[in-house]
């Protein structure tokens, strides 16, 4: 659940009520959320980067290393390998997911569809399914064994390509994050649709507007701190690609190695290899990367066009 | 309150055509219909799949199509009764930890996330704007990052492997924060606070008998939400407990799906499948029941944008 600055910064500090005068009464309110909060996100944080900077050797122990563990990083083969793929699955998946979930919420928002209440919670249902879930199943399903891929290879003795095979893998798993997703993003952008003055569409019809007309020149527009914020939710979300390879992996070990995925990555580093240290590099270097990249969604989508 | 932004504005404005004005005339359309459709369907495919192989026998999955029963089998009942006792009915288990989880975890977060979004809504206090800061900043920072470090520190204090390792990350949810501050900056008049203030009623006795009550909508949509993402969690539990005492379902299901890859184990994909649909039947559920109180409460989060 990260990111809701988007609309959280254009909502904010203008709107301040200062009903009362400034005392510290808030933080009985502000206070238990806060410690919590510093536990465990600032904490962490601070941590992190403490460990970036040093390197545990066999031979003199834990030791102040400076910036060498982030060098190390970045000319390291094995990371970039897996930056490049949970790139490629930004650019393709997250396009394709939010314009499905697009069309979707401006269809049911049209009020031109039978059963619409179906299709909302129908398409939504996916996002309460586990992840782990949802990667078994559709694991399954991709299965030659008893999966749909297999029945449909038998019944009409055709031999599709393996889902799980090394070229469509990356799709298989951009095919269930979809799945997921597109009903939650959906609902993002229905619930921003539909607080959308139903005045703007009249004076836009009687002015002789068509339907795609309106939906370009005020729906879209109406909507764009949705869009901003669920792009954002999205770069992050593909960049922390973990669970849906990682619980692939039995079904195609030669294709989901341990270095998959920079999070994959990471996590192998620490908890296979022990290395601490240089893993918390390589999650600070995602962490910086994905707020650049959040932050220039943010610029662009924000200005005015 | 979207629906007073939707209905009818001004009446008795450019009398035209005859009929009710404001209303846009909404020929309902067979053929976005089926279009949409094609959507819901792949939504809900992968459940059917689901709901259709519990009903088989470890053999039945193997030998029969994937969408259809297996001929003369429907061993939905013993798969639910082999789930539930396999391994001195270490489901159950799971089960029990996930709800501990889930109510101690998402509770507490919905808990702290209604204070805090009340305090920063309703009262101007020092270091407000710190709060608001710190809470945007620290957002954006992906959970990987923060994945290693948290559990190096909870490994020193000494709680990994026990629940409070997967509860207390659980309790911060800055999305409810965001969801709970908007939502009290709109629902809760400054007058009547005033009021039960002049009255001489204190801050937490007005919070309880005026402000939550009318939070009721964002306070269940705060709560499904977090639910969902502590009964789905995964990569928090796998690097925090190794004790399979304390796993919850996710991490379970996992390991009883791994068993097939390990040599000497037998392969349970029918208790998979079952447990699975077990695990999303809860929350599929309470969403389905109540439908009405969260997409009011996303709607009413929406507004802000």
């Amino acid at each position: 659940m990260a990111v809701q600055q988007v609309a959280v910064a254009s909502a904010g500090l203008g709107k301040l009520k200062a009903r009362r005068r400034r005392s510290w009464g808030g933080w009985r309110f502000v206070g238990p959320f806060m410690l919590v909060f510093a536990l465990v996100f600032l904490a962490p944080i601070g941590y992190s980067i403490y460990l970036s900077l040093y390197r545990d050797r066999l031979i003199g122990g834990n030791s102040f290393v400076g910036l060498d563990n982030y060098t190390q990083a970045l000319q390291d083969s094995q990371f970039w390998a897996a930056f490049g793929r949970v790139a490629l699955f930004l650019v393709v998946q997250v396009p394709i997911m939010l314009f499905l979930a697009l069309l979707v919420a401006l269809a049911i928002d049209s009020g031109r569809l039978y059963g619409k209440a179906f299709f909302r919670v129908a398409i939504f249902l996916p996002y309460a399914v586990p992840a782990v879930v949802a990667t078994l199943m559709w694991g399954f399903m991709y299965g030659s064994q008893f999966g749909l891929v297999g029945n449909i290879n038998d019944a009409l003795h055709v031999s599709l390509p393996d889902p799980l095979g090394a070229s469509l893998v990356l799709t298989s798993i951009g095919n269930i994050v979809t799945w997921e997703f597109v009903g939650y993003n959906m609902l993002i952008f229905y619930s921003a649709l539909r607080v959308v003055p139903s005045s703007l569409y009249e004076s836009a019809e009687i002015d002789g507007a068509g339907q795609f007309r309106i939906i370009t020149a005020i729906k879209l527009p109406a909507i764009r701190g949705a869009l901003v914020i669920a792009t954002i939710f999205s770069v992050i979300g593909s960049f922390q690609l973990f669970n849906e390879p990682a619980i692939l992996r039995p079904l195609a070990r030669n294709v989901l190695t341990t270095d998959y995925t920079p999070n994959l990555y990471a996590y192998s580093l620490s908890f296979a290899g022990q290395q601490y240290n240089y893993a918390a590099t390589v999650a600070i270097i995602m962490g910086v990367i994905t707020m650049v990249i959040a932050y220039v969604v943010q610029l662009r989508g924000t200005r005015e066009f | 309150m979207t629906t007073a932004v939707r209905s009818p504005g001004r009446t008795g404005k450019a009398p035209t055509a005859g009929t009710r004005p404001h209303r846009r005339h909404r020929r309902r359309s067979v053929t976005l219909t089926l279009l949409t459709s094609l959507v819901a369907i792949y939504s809900l495919i992968p459940l059917i799949w689901l709901v259709i192989n519990a009903t088989k026998s470890q053999q039945g999955l193997l030998n029969s199509f994937g969408l259809w029963f297996a001929d003369g089998q429907f061993a939905l009942w013993d798969n639910i009764h082999q789930t539930l006792t396999y391994d001195n009915g270490v489901f159950l288990r799971w089960l029990a930890n996930t709800v501990l989880y889930v109510v101690v975890g998402a509770g507490g977060a919905t808990v702290l996330a209604t204070l805090a979004g009340y305090g920063l809504a309703k009262f101007d206090f020092v270091g407000r704007r710190g709060v608001f800061a710190v809470v945007i900043g620290a957002v954006a920072v992906p959970g990987t990052a923060l994945a290693v470090p948290t559990f190096l520190m909870f490994s020193r204090m000494g709680i990994t492997n026990t629940p409070w390792s997967v509860i207390i990350p659980s309790l911060v949810s800055p999305f409810g924060l965001y969801l709970m501050w908007s939502f009290s900056a709109s629902a809760i008049p400054d007058e009547m606070l005033e009021a039960a203030r002049i009255d001489g009623a204190g801050e937490f006795r007005t919070f309880l008998r005026i402000s939550v009550p009318l939070l009721a909508p964002g306070i269940v949509t705060v709560l499904l939400f977090s639910m969902v993402a502590t009964w789905n969690n995964y990569f928090l539990p796998l690097i925090m407990l190794k004790n399979p005492d304390w796993y919850p379902l996710t991490i379970g299901l996992n390991s009883w799906n791994d068993q097939a890859a390990t040599a000497g184990s037998q392969a349970v994909f029918n208790l998979v499948i079952t447990g699975s649909l077990l695990t999303i039947l809860p929350l599929l559920t309470a969403f389905l029941i109540l439908q009405r109180y969260w997409q009011s409460g996303l709607a009413a989060g929406s507004v802000k944008e």
